[in-house]
């Protein structure tokens, strides 16, 4: 039985759609991450779970139990804000207590509650500091602390990693994740950054323009993206809209490069598709004479280090295609060098795409 | 660490200031410490000592310290929770507040008395002709640009939604959200509003005199008009005690250990 469900949710702001229908259904102690660009509905959806908005349309559903009217202080959940939300007039340890207090819980075994919690964010040396005497990650690792104080039901993090430095970052989304798994808390947690979410969580949604495109684990996510815009967002793919010459036998052409993909067996002859390549699928080497076959011949225009691995792209023939490989291997085949790019014919992925429909959709940079 | 020198001129510039305040305050002291007759040496208390024994100084300045908490009590908490909603839930009024808050700058006192009387002639008696009623309600007005323009100060400098948010998610209600999370990070803000209010609510003349209300400032006035020499001891004394009930406030509202009015998220 699902723990948490939000079904049919719709949120619209004026003329603008937030949310456009979105159903989620999550299992007790499961962490699923909504992920997708800035303005795609992922911290409304949350907004909507914590109580702080009300939907247009929907209900949101704890143990079976309806809570769309619930007001936000009644709901028992906690929330870990991607602004600092610490009481600047209370220390370390007095904000953690806050919501035990209200509850009056503070004495005897919620002291002892606070005491665990800040053991457990590893702050028991900084209970008497005040939010300004700590640093941005202290300062989210005591809202962890105070959200999980309360016991809540759902524990709900917008963003809480993206004011942070890129090792704290690190650093806390595993020690979140651990925390996690170790009280066994369902948690939603909305982040726009696909590595943070296919890192922690059990489950990712990926949203784009109010509605989820696809929810699966980190691996499906990956391996088997549903539609462009997730091929586009979960890491890097090189994406070729192709048609199907020969459904038979798997044989695709994209601006006069045949292709012959596994995926493609089957298909319809003339049929607009979506050939996915993932960069470390792809084999480089040095031109020789002669042609293989699914084989892609470029230049190096371009070679970007990423430490033990080397991101080069290849461009020829109006194609450009991004591989990645040892950087050892890389430094043989410098910028302007002649290669051929082999393409696996199993490993390359298909999806459908309409036959007089849309371009692909393009993302913005900072939004990947 | 390098010492920062100031400039020679930055000096003069000092001087000059603190000559403008001084001189007059020890022209006053100088003239309080005189006698009402002719020859007679410097210096002698027995002004002080006029002011001390006069039932109406005492009288007079109870009233208007009475006044000044009263007033600094309800414009509290008119315009805390007012504030704190707009900046909130409706902030594009906010602009429409800061010009209402305007007013009573624009309307001369004089116009703004008039007005007042007409308006509230209908009220019973002892709201109409109390200081703890009409008096009290004219004051609140006066005060509240003061009021408004230094709260809405110490709410810009707290990130109020996400404040009033975490609290909520813990299962605080909007009193308690007021209350222990909003108000003491505002306490500056409010200190310093009612430190206006308190010196506004001392030294108000014009709508005291025109509503026909005996207060500090027309007994100031009379004895200024009537006795040169009392007058000095009695406005140096003023001052001393207008000082005196700011300080006091301060240590109230001040609380140990504590950094209020912090920016969130800031560092």
């Amino acid at each position: 039985m699902s723990y948490l469900e939000l079904e049919n949710l719709h949120r619209s702001f004026g003329s603008f759609k937030a949310l456009n229908g979105i159903n989620i259904s999550l299992g007790e102690g499961e962490f699923l991450s909504l992920l997708g660009p800035s303005g795609c509905g992922k911290t409304t959806a949350l907004r909507l779970v914590a109580g702080f908005d009300q939907p247009n349309e929907g209900r949101i559903l704890v143990e079976g139990r309806d809570q769309t009217g619930v007001p936000p202080n009644r709901r028992d959940m906690g929330m870990v804000f991607q602004a600092y939300s610490l009481f600047p007039n209370m220390n370390a340890r007095q904000n953690v207590e806050f919501g035990l207090r209200i509850r009056g819980k503070h004495k005897g075994e919620g002291r002892g509650r606070v005491d665990d919690l800040l053991e457990l964010v590893g702050l028991t040396h900084a209970v008497d500091r005040y939010p300004h005497q700590l640093s941005g990650g202290m300062q989210q690792r005591v809202a962890l602390a105070r959200a999980l104080a309360i016991e809540p039901r759902v524990l709900l993090l917008d963003e809480p990693l993206s004011a942070l430095d890129a090792k704290v970052r690190v650093q806390l989304r595993e020690e979140i994740r651990r925390i996690q798994l170790e009280l066994g808390i369902t948690t939603l947690y909305v982040t726009h950054d696909q590595e943070e979410a296919l890192a922690i969580s059990d489950h990712v949604a990926v949203m784009y323009g109010g509605v989820i495109e696809q929810m699966g684990t980190p691996a499906e996510m990956y391996t088997a993206p549903a539609t462009p815009f997730v091929a586009e967002f979960i890491g890097t793919m090189n994406r070729l809209d192709s048609r199907v010459v020969n459904g038979e036998v798997g044989e695709v052409e994209h601006s006069g490069l045949h292709l012959h993909v596994d995926a493609a067996r089957g298909r319809r002859n003339g049929e607009r598709v979506l050939v996915l390549i993932r960069p470390e699928s792809l084999e480089l080497e040095a031109a020789t004479n002669g042609t293989a076959p699914n084989s892609f011949a470029g230049e190096v225009l371009t070679q970007t280090f990423l430490g033990p691995v080397t991101r080069v792209k290849v461009t020829g023939s109006g194609t450009s295609l991004i591989a990645d490989m040892s950087t050892a291997r890389a430094a043989a085949l410098p910028v302007g060098a002649s290669v051929v790019a082999k393409i696996p014919s199993e490993g390359a992925k298909l999806i459908s795409l309409p036959d007089d429909g849309p371009g692909l959709p393009v993302l913005d940079p900072d939004d990947q | 660490m390098k010492r920062l020198r100031m400039a020679p001129s930055a000096y003069l510039w000092l001087a000059l200031a603190a000559a403008y305040f001084l001189i007059p305050l020890y022209a006053t002291l100088d003239f309080s410490l005189r006698e009402n007759k002719v020859g007679t040496p410097c210096c002698t208390l027995h002004n002080y000592g006029w002011v001390v024994h006069n039932g109406d100084f005492w009288h007079t300045i109870k009233i208007s310290f009475l006044l000044a908490l009263e007033t600094i009590v309800i414009s509290l908490a008119l315009f805390v929770p007012t504030i704190y909603w707009v900046h909130l839930k409706v902030p594009r009024l906010r602009p429409v507040i800061a010009f209402l808050a305007l007013v009573p700058f624009i309307v001369p006192p004089i116009v703004m008395v008039v007005g007042l009387l007409r308006t509230f002639k209908w009220t019973p008696h002892w709201f109409y002709a109390e200081p703890w009623g009409f008096l009290a309600t004219a004051y609140v007005i006066l005060a509240f640009p003061y009021m408004f323009f230094s709260l809405d100060a110490g709410f810009r400098s707290i990130d109020v939604h996400t404040l009033t948010e975490a609290s909520q998610s813990l299962g605080a209600k909007w009193t308690t959200t007021l209350f222990r999370v909003i108000l003491p990070n505002i306490r500056s803000a409010a200190l310093a509003a009612s430190f206006l209010t308190l010196a506004i609510v001392l030294g108000e003349f014009t709508i005291a005199n025109l509503a026909a209300f005996h207060t500090f400032p027309i007994f100031l006035q009379y004895v200024n008009e009537s006795q040169g020499f009392p007058a000095g001891a009695l406005t140096l004394l003023s001052f001393g005690i207008t000082w005196a009930a700011m300080l006091s406030l301060l240590l109230v509202g001040r609380k140990r250990g504590t950094r209020s009015a912090v920016i969130a998220g800031a560092r």
